[in-house]
């Protein structure tokens, strides 16, 4: 079954008199559970697609179907709700709340957003923690943590809420190649664990291979669907090595 | 709960910015306070000083009258039938606890001699135990030694300025000399009783003898008189009563259709009205400023913190916070601004009060001297300050909240 569907899907920018082109009739289908990687150069398209998918930004034409949802039809308000129900979203630059604590941070989104009961939200907040290792930092504020562990503490919040579907934008790019590595390896095990579609963008080589489906955007066009796995994992070998020069 | 936290914490995170601006709402409040503590004291202290032992709260004369007081019109006295009707008025208003007591009054103008020189006086004929009733504290301006009685017959309060320019002590005698209405002078002989400290404002300087003493010296064969004073039970009663007065007492005519009387209240025959408007409109401009420094200083600080923090709005808005939350976040901390301003103000505004206080500043008004200034927190002010304040600040929140709740997430998380 499908969690996006995509079908001839524009985006236009006005730029001055201009109409500037950022995705031109893209077609695609990503099934729930997948873990897909949208690759290609800057200005290529990728921010913009994860934009629509996350109804952060509506298309200018074509269908965009979203947990069997037309995002395009959404308003402000209902776009905020169906963001906050079924979308958790990891930045590159983690974009953590910079007042609130580590456990507050991923509290976040389960008491403002869907104001969960307090024992339920502890409940959820620990095991997110637990399970991408920043049990330790709980009550640490962002300023106190390495990208790593920021970049951990915004897969727990992006998760906290059960979303269907996790977008990350370019979530390896303020990070070393190790933690790069480590921190797509995390996604994937969240993946497996809480059966959630992950949706990544990455111009880094070295990790778009962890993906099992690629999606390679040229010029805000979709110029090869590329699968993967099973031999979509990271090359253990290669990251013992990046390890070791590090 | 959570909502407020977030709040604190981000006017923590710009502490400096913080606290300049809590302390310029502080400083903004504290003026406020303490000028209308003192200022409204010393408002409140003349007014009484006026209406509890001079004026009274209301007056009653004959139309026309007030227009020439100062050549105090023995022509334009109230006759007896005038009298009983507005006593009757009255009688019924002090039935139904609006008025307290009132005073009627014979005024006129006098030559005082000490025998030696002569002068010019202004007096006013009372019945002691009603004028004591209607204006209580007339006792606290005779200087020295109170008399048993306020004035008896065959005596005269006489008032400061006289009694200092013509050497005259208690207990001297003096002679009165006046002119009645057909022309024909008269005079009698009166005993010094007390001296009366003047006040500002027109019958501050006023001498004071029996009525009957004066129906006498005027040789008057009615009960006629010049006004009646009146106190009331409660004076924020004051429009109500002066409605009910006017529409009865107001709407009688003499024998050529005209209004018989006119009713006063104290604002239109003290000048000290002019003052005390004068206060309230100082007291308004405060106000009025006090509401544009929290508008200006917390539009500021709300301002540079939607500037500011894009990016975080971005990511709030992103992760589905609703736009109506991300307002009241920032709401909250406007709100919060001028909470904490308010708080420190007041706390700062009562303890500068009550040194004020233990100070026992002294100042002089006019001819008065030795005024003590007494300022006093009143809850309405605080509770305006408050109002203002909050007012203020959630106003001057609003736009910035607004934009910060109106951001475009993509634009917003594009931000730099």
């Amino acid at each position: 079954m499908s969690i996006v569907r995509a079908t001839a899907l524009c985006k236009n920018y006005p730029a001055g008199d201009q109409m500037l082109t950022a995705i031109q009739s893209v077609d695609f289908d990503i099934p729930e559970g997948a873990f897909v990687s949208f690759v290609g150069p800057s200005g290529s398209g990728k921010s913009t697609l994860l934009n629509m998918i996350g109804c952060l930004d509506q298309p200018t034409s074509g269908e965009l179907i979203v947990a069997q949802t037309d995002t395009g039809r959404l308003n402000r308000e209902q776009a905020a709700q169906f963001r906050g129900e079924t979308i958790g979203f990891i930045f590159q630059d983690f974009n953590l709340i910079p007042v609130l604590s580590v456990y507050e941070n991923i509290e976040y989104p389960l008491l403002m957003v869907q104001n969960w009961p307090k024992p339920e939200r502890q409940e959820r907040v620990q095991a997110l923690m637990k399970a991408v290792g920043i049990h330790e930092q709980a009550n640490k504020y962002p300023s106190q943590l390495s990208g790593g562990q920021k970049q951990r503490v915004a897969i727990a919040r992006a998760l906290a809420s059960k979303p269907k579907l996790v977008l990350a934008d370019e979530p390896t790019a303020n990070l070393d190649h190790v933690t790069a590595y480590r921190i797509i390896e995390l996604m994937k095990q969240m993946r497996d664990e809480f059966g959630t579609t992950f949706i990544f963008s990455t111009h880094d080589s070295k990790i778009m291979n962890a993906a099992e489906t690629l999606f390679i955007l040229e010029d805000g066009k979709l110029r090869q669907e590329h699968q993967t796995s099973p031999a979509g994992k990271i090359d253990s070998n290669a990251l013992q090595q990046e390890e070791k020069s590090l | 709960m959570k909502l407020l936290m977030i709040a604190m914490r981000n006017l923590w995170r710009y502490q400096r910015r913080t606290l300049l601006t809590t302390a310029l709402i502080t400083l903004g409040v504290m003026a406020m306070l303490l000028f209308t503590s003192t200022a409204g004291s010393f408002k409140q202290m003349m007014i009484g000083q006026i209406t509890d032992s001079m004026i009274g709260h209301i007056q009653i004369h004959k139309k026309g009258y007030v227009s020439s007081i100062d050549s105090l019109p023995l022509t334009m006295n109230m006759k007896p039938k005038m009298v009983e009707k507005a006593e009757a008025e009255l009688n019924t208003l002090n039935e139904q606890g609006k008025i307290e007591a009132w005073s009627p009054r014979l005024k006129f103008g006098a030559m005082f001699s000490n025998f030696n020189e002569t002068t010019n006086l202004r007096l006013n004929g009372i019945l002691p135990e009603k004028e004591l009733q209607t204006c209580p504290e007339l006792p606290s301006r005779i200087i020295g030694d109170k008399p048993e009685n306020l004035v008896e017959p065959g005596s005269i309060l006489l008032p400061e300025l006289i009694a200092k320019g013509m050497k005259v002590k208690v207990g001297d005698a003096i002679v009165l000399v006046a002119t009645n209405r057909d022309g024909s002078v008269n005079g009698m002989n009166f005993t010094v009783h007390g001296i009366l400290e003047g006040l500002s404002g027109p019958g501050g300087r006023d001498g004071y003898i029996h009525l009957e003493d004066a129906q006498a010296l005027l040789r008057l064969e009615s009960n006629e008189i010049s006004e009646i004073a009146i106190r009331l039970t409660a004076p924020q009663n004051e429009k109500l009563v002066m409605k009910a007065l006017k529409s009865t007492l107001g709407s009688l005519t003499n024998q050529q259709g005209k209004p018989a009387f006119e009713i006063h209240d104290w604002e239109k025959l003290s000048p000290f009205s002019n003052i005390a408007n004068m206060i309230d409109l100082m007291t308004l401009f405060i106000k009025i400023m006090l509401a544009a420094i929290v508008l200006i200083s917390v539009m500021n600080v709300m301002i540079m913190a939607v500037y500011e923090r894009i990016r975080e709005i971005g990511t709030l808005a992103a992760m589905g916070t609703p736009p109506n939350r991300i307002l009241q976040l920032f709401l909250t901390e406007g709100v919060l601004l001028g909470l904490v301003g308010v708080a420190f103000g007041l706390m700062l505004s009562a303890i500068s009060i009550y040194l004020l206080n233990q100070a026992q500043i002294s100042f002089s008004f006019g001819r008065q001297t030795g005024l003590i200034l007494e300022p006093v927190l009143l809850w309405k002010d605080v509770i305006f300050a408050s109002v203002i304040v909050l007012s203020a600040a959630v106003l001057a929140s609003l736009q910035p909240a607004w934009k910060a709740s109106r951001l475009n997430p993509v634009d917003a998380l594009r931000q730099v």
